[in-house]
């Protein structure tokens, strides 16, 4: 489904990405690790298509498509989500509003039908049950003075009406609590799914505890410097970040 | 996201900018004591009209052009203006529809004012105001038989001088300010409106301005009475072509709410702001007051203004009667090099006498955008109760938002709040947007709409969905 290949990217005059590469397969939870500044973010962003990220070299592939030559929106429609680190907040615009809207924008990209406000109303309400979401969310402004639980919970209930083929859910489990981490990875993994593939961007194992990656790779100054399973996870967990750097560097 | 992007979106092109080749008789350009009394003859005024054109005219000469406001322009040169332009057909006034001119009609239909269908459809009535005078009426039946009058102001001196002596000027003196003045003396026509007794009017009421020749100073004029217990919705629309000389507008307008009676005056403003570098535009000058004068009374403002080069405007209320309400909504866009100084008046004068001020200025381009409101509360109003809202939205970042809000609080038992915010719609919002799919253009739409809302909700059903189109078209492009 993606394809990433010796992807080289800059933010101003710093470079960050320095040739990584990584390939994901539908259906598949891969989890990339690694410490603060090696890039973690970066890729989300590169993936997204934000405009302060300038790709460099390097080639990404998804779905058979040349994904860079695509417009942030264009990739949403094709199915690329992107769970916001730090979702921003819109005042004044209706959650409900902003979800329809996409939904919409994606229905249309996909020559479908716009759905209509009941409709979509009932689909959000069954969304929200199955991730515990109190309805009310709805009406608010998005992410407008919410906890930074609720922020999270509703990039996930996002996710959870685009039904995108492609998840990347950057630090969704930092600054949340216990209980919230639970309950956000509840509903991601709810979202597990055969044609679906998720990238979780996390700097703690701790989410892993409750979602289950099938590939585990840490990424360090721009490169993924090691792939494994979970027991990778375990083993950072133990030794730190510094031994794969040494690892790397050795 | 860029800021080329950004600038790109908001810098689209003015849309109703054409120019409908239909003969225009004016006036030379100049004003003199002989002009005035032209302009009066022309519209065979009776005798109190013209001298009390007569004396504004010679108030005006004595007065001195305002400076105090937030806008840079070029002196105007009012020996430079024609004071009157009219239609060639005024000797031959249509009688229906069928027999406006065809080209006039098919201005309208640019502007989307189908009129016939849509006054019909939308049971509005609609006297619509071409250049400076009134060439279709509909629906003046059903409003007679409800005992409303609703008609030009020139008519209204002819037919009704009795209600025009009794309220002419008495809400917005002759010697008001300058160019309150200025428009006493040349005022060239508008709409009045008389709502009897306890009568609920049967329909909005709805009026569309529009400038159309070159170097035609606009000046109109607008009366509203509502006699007691009486309720009036007014509708208020403008578009203007495009056009290299700045166009002047100073209009007038009058509303008097008796005890109980209410109305609701909306304006959606769309006249030609001047090209992305300051050329060309209208210079909107305007004065709108009502006058709560009755115990009981409402006046509500509702405004969305997109166009002019520069906006200097305030309506206010005069909160005269016991436990009288004011109201003002406001949705002031400002974009490229236009300029605006927005807001309100409030004077409390009765007892308990309430008033409620929203305001939402954006900013886009390199546009000045000023809010600049007055509470004020005389010493005998007991228990009057003010609460204002102020908000702007920046887009870009060559624009500027002022707030000067002003207080005079002579009674120590007022309540007053002022709430005021400043906020940007940011690349890091947009970029949020089109992850989700959503295109820059439909989220830069949402966000304006979303930060407009509540006063988009004060407006008429029919007229919210067109503010919002003006407000997509001034900002982004006409989204269907």
């Amino acid at each position: 489904m993606l394809e990433i290949n010796n992807l080289k990217s800059r933010i101003g005059d710093t470079e960050i990405l320095r040739g990584m590469s990584l390939s994901v397969n539908a259906g598949e939870v891969h989890a990339i690790m690694g410490p603060n500044g090696s890039g973690k973010s970066t890729l989300a962003q590169v993936i997204a298509g934000h405009s302060d990220y300038i790709v460099t070299g390097g080639s990404v592939s998804y779905m058979g498509k040349d994904l860079l030559e695509l417009e942030p929106e264009e990739r949403a429609h094709e199915g690329v989500f992107l769970g916001f680190q730090y979702p921003v907040e819109i005042p004044g615009v209706n959650n409900a509003y902003l979800l329809k809207a996409a939904v919409n924008a994606k229905r249309k990209h996909q020559g479908l039908g716009e759905v209509d406000a009941f409709e979509f109303l009932k689909i959000a309400r069954e969304k929200m049950a199955i991730l515990g979401m109190d309805p009310k969310f709805l009406n608010r402004g998005v992410n407008e003075g919410f906890s930074g639980g609720e922020k999270k919970r509703n990039e996930i209930l996002q996710m959870a009406m685009l039904e995108p083929s492609l998840a990347i859910l950057d630090e969704t489990d930092s600054g949340l609590d216990i209980d919230a981490l639970r309950a956000v990875a509840e509903g991601i993994n709810t979202l597990r799914a055969p044609d679906r593939a998720i990238i979780l961007v996390t700097h703690y194992q701790r989410l892993l505890d409750y979602i289950e990656p099938d590939f585990v790779h840490v990424l360090s100054e721009g490169k993924i410097v090691r792939s494994g399973d979970k027991s990778l996870a375990l083993e950072l967990e133990e030794k730190g970040y510094d031994w794969v750097h040494e690892a790397a560097t050795a | 996201m860029t800021s080329e992007n950004i600038e790109s979106i908001v810098n689209k092109r003015y849309e109703h900018g054409f120019i409908t080749d239909i003969e225009t008789e004016a006036f030379a350009p100049g004003l003199n004591e002989d002009v005035v009394r032209a302009i009066s003859a022309r519209k065979n005024e009776p005798e109190f009209m013209l001298e009390w054109r007569l004396q504004a005219y010679r108030q005006w000469l004595e007065m001195e052009e305002p400076e105090w406001a937030h806008v840079h322009y070029p002196p105007i040169k009012f020996d430079e203006i024609s004071y009157y332009a009219a239609p060639k057909s005024d000797d031959d006034r249509p009688k229906s529809l069928d027999e406006v001119d065809p080209k006039l009609l098919e201005t309208y239909d640019k502007l989307g004012i189908p009129l016939h269908e849509r006054a019909r459809l939308a049971g509005v009535a609609v006297d619509a105001v071409f250049d400076s005078i009134s060439v279709a009426t509909t629906f003046k039946g059903k409003l007679a038989d409800a005992g409303v009058i609703f008609c030009s102001f020139s008519e209204a001196v002819r037919e009704y001088p009795d209600l025009i002596k009794q309220y002419l000027g008495s809400v917005v003196p002759r010697r008001d300010n300058f160019y309150a003045a200025l428009n006493a003396a040349v005022f060239s026509d508008g709409s009045f409106v008389y709502i009897p007794k306890g009568v609920r009017c049967p329909m909005e009421l709805s009026t569309y301005f529009r400038i159309n020749a070159a170097n035609t100073g606009q000046f109109e004029r607008t009366l509203i009475i509502a006699e007691a217990g009486s309720h009036v919705s007014y509708l208020e629309g403008c578009t203007a072509p495009m056009r290299d000389e700045n166009q002047l507008h100073a209009a007038v307008v009058e509303l008097v709410a008796l005890d109980n009676a209410e109305i609701k005056y909306s304006t959606v403003q769309n006249w030609y702001p001047g090209d992305e570098n300051g050329v060309g535009g209208i210079y909107n000058f305007v004065t709108k007051r009502g006058d709560c004068r009755g115990v009981n009374s409402k006046i509500s403002w509702t405004q969305v203004e997109t166009g002019s080069a520069i906006t200097w405007k305030y309506p206010s209320c005069l909160l005269r009667g016991e436990n009288s309400v004011g109201e003002f909504y406001s949705v002031a866009v400002a974009n490229n090099m236009q300029q605006a100084d927005t807001g309100t008046k409030m004077i409390h004068i009765g007892a308990n006498t309430r008033s409620t001020i929203v305001s939402k200025g954006i900013s886009a381009g390199k546009a000045q955008n000023a809010y600049r409101g007055l509470v004020k509360i005389m010493p005998q109003a007991h228990g009057a109760r003010n609460h204002t809202q102020c908000d702007s939205l920046l887009i870009g970042k060559e624009c500027g938002a002022h707030t000067f809000p002003y207080m005079e609080i002579k009674n120590p038992s007022a309540k007053i709040e002022h709430e005021a915010t400043t906020s940007k719609i940011s690349a890091d919002q947009l970029f949020y947007c089109r992850q989700r799919g959503i295109s820059e253009e439909d989220a830069v739409n949402m966000i304006v709409n979303g930060f407009c809302k509540e006063v988009f909700k004060e407006l008429p059903m029919e007229f919210a969905v067109e503010a919002q189109a003006l407000l997509n078209v001034s900002l982004e492009g006409a989204i269907g």
